[in-house]
């Protein structure tokens, strides 16, 4: 039980509570006024009834939607896919990176070397490559589908960052769990499953959700490729209706959609400070 | 005599051409508990470190029941089952529960089911005192408890040798006993251990055979009295004289 409160201690616990409320009102305040200033900026410049007309007009963009979500599906369907690819891909790559002993020089080589392409090519010269020259060989079997080859490209790209950041983690694993694993008989393989890679998992869980987020928004490039994603919605919706709405939707669409990875990244890495007791 | 079970031979270990062990001879008996003294520096964790083939060793051989385990050639994972090693910082996966650490060797490396592995880990737990910790992380344990886990993860598979590498040197003076006391009570029921500390009098308790390392080698060995009470080399006479502050003369 706590012991009753002196009345100088409650006091000041009054009095921390009446600040604590003064510091909310002031903040609410503040940003009422800031936004006010802004609207008012952007409203009052002289091109402004044009542009509200262009890119905000909501019979526009109403109108614009269901394709746009068509599309967006589309975005989901090839982000979630994509982004197990690159997951699995990524950690192999770097648990290969990792192995030591001769015998495995020339996959840890070809390993580096991956990573060193396609983590440095531009994300829409590989689309164009995997895209329009893949097909061009006219191989049997290789697809010609723009949303297969689009999302080949996605996670070539990907896994050789999500790669590095697998491998950073791993690395930041201290030595003396490994000495403790192998106290314990652990192999190698052991090892790394049940204790380096579990610990080097969590501690990179923002940087992979940031990845993540970084793939939400990329997945809209593989309309270059032609394939009728949200960004591709919203040129033909834009071209029919000659305003630039749809492009306004389809981008608070795709933020919208990385809303919830932002906070399902915060709400991970609480989950796990709280359960090993650092919170 | 039998054969000893471990035996250390000519052992030299360097680290970046700087010399930490120079020639470290030992025999360790079935049963016989070992306490290595000796300065901060003088070699006695690398010596630790080189028994459970944590380092490679550059010259010299680790012989374990007649066969050198420091022979690259070996299976080291294999070799270590034998060994359970317990260290200075504890070490403890912090990923996992205080279970799931005692756990982890019985299941994954000696393939016991999990439901085996729980009951050997809970048995182990209320060995050393900690059944109600059974599920809490490592964090949110006191070192001395997270020590007595290390520990019991040791026992698990229950290795035939105990290394314990200043167990209690980075515990708060209070927690000390608790772990001591369990080191004391496993000596007592058999367990084979060598142990480095600076616990003096625990040391003189416990140990059938001190061995002071100075300099990378095993200077004086011998029973606990005969060392502490009667040291032969001025070396170990300094050693105890600075450490306990003239308690041998």
């Amino acid at each position: 039980m706590m012991p009753p409160m002196t009345t100088t201690a409650l006091d000041r616990v009054a009095y921390r509570q009446s600040r604590a409320r003064r510091s909310t009102l002031i903040a609410l305040l503040s940003t009422v006024v800031f936004a006010a200033v802004l609207l008012f900026a952007v409203t009052s410049s002289p091109g402004w009834p044009r542009v509200r007309e262009s890119f905000f007009n909501l019979r526009v963009g109403w109108e614009s939607l269901p394709a746009l979500l068509d599309g967006l599906w589309l975005n989901i369907r090839v982000l979630v896919v994509c982004q197990i690819l690159i997951m699995t891909l990524g950690l192999v790559l770097a648990a290969v990176r990792t192995l030591r002993g001769p015998v495995w020089f020339p996959v840890r080589a070809l390993a580096t070397g991956y990573v060193d392409l396609f983590r440095g090519l531009p994300l829409l010269i590989c689309l164009y490559l995997v895209g329009f020259g893949l097909p061009g060989l006219r191989l049997t079997g290789v697809p010609t589908n723009p949303v297969l080859l689009g999302g080949l490209a996605l996670v070539l790209v990907y896994s050789a960052f999500v790669a590095e950041v697998f491998r950073a983690g791993i690395e930041s694993v201290h030595p003396s769990q490994l000495a403790a694993a192998k106290s314990l008989g652990l192999n190698y393989r052991n090892t790394m499953r049940l204790v380096v890679l579990p610990q080097a998992t969590r501690r990179v869980t923002p940087a992979l959700l940031n990845d993540f987020v970084a793939l939400q928004k990329d997945c809209g490039l593989i309309s270059v490729l032609g394939a009728v994603d949200a960004v591709r919605a919203a040129q033909i919706q834009s071209a029919t209706a000659y305003n630039f709405t749809p492009y306004v939707v389809a981008g608070l669409l795709f933020v919208a959609l990385a809303v919830p990875s932002a906070r399902l990244a915060d709400w991970a890495s609480r989950r796990v400070a709280t359960r090993q007791g650092a919170l | 005599m039998t054969a000893p079970m471990l035996s250390v031979r000519g052992l030299v270990k360097s680290y970046h051409g700087k010399p930490v062990l120079e020639g470290v001879d030992l025999d360790v008996e079935e049963h016989q508990v070992v306490v290595l003294i000796g300065a901060s520096g003088s070699g006695k964790s690398t010596l630790l470190r080189c028994i459970d083939l944590l380092e490679d060793v550059d010259d010299g051989q680790i012989l374990l029941d007649g066969r050198d385990i420091s022979d690259p050639r070996i299976d080291a994972d294999e070799a270590r089952q034998a060994m359970g090693m317990v260290f200075q910082s504890f070490n403890l996966f912090p990923h996992m529960t205080a279970l799931a650490n005692v756990a982890l060797a019985p299941r994954v490396v000696h393939g016991s089911s999990r439901s085996a592995a729980n009951d050997r880990g809970r048995e182990l737990l209320k060995r050393v005192g900690l059944s109600d910790k059974a599920d809490a992380y490592p964090d949110k344990l006191s070192g001395g408890q997270q020590q007595r886990v290390a520990i019991a993860r040791a026992l698990a598979y229950e290795p035939r040798l105990l290394l314990l590498d200043e167990i209690t040197s980075a515990l708060d003076p209070e927690l000390v006993g608790e772990v001591l006391a369990l080191v004391g009570e496993l000596a007592s029921s058999g367990a084979t251990i060598i142990m480095s500390t600076h616990e003096m009098a625990f040391a003189q308790e416990v140990a059938d055979l001190v061995c002071f390392l100075d300099g990378g080698t095993i200077v004086e060995s011998g029973s606990a009295k005969q060392v502490f009470t009667d040291p032969q080399q001025d070396r170990t006479r300094q050693f105890l004289r600075r450490f306990t502050g003239g308690f041998a003369r």
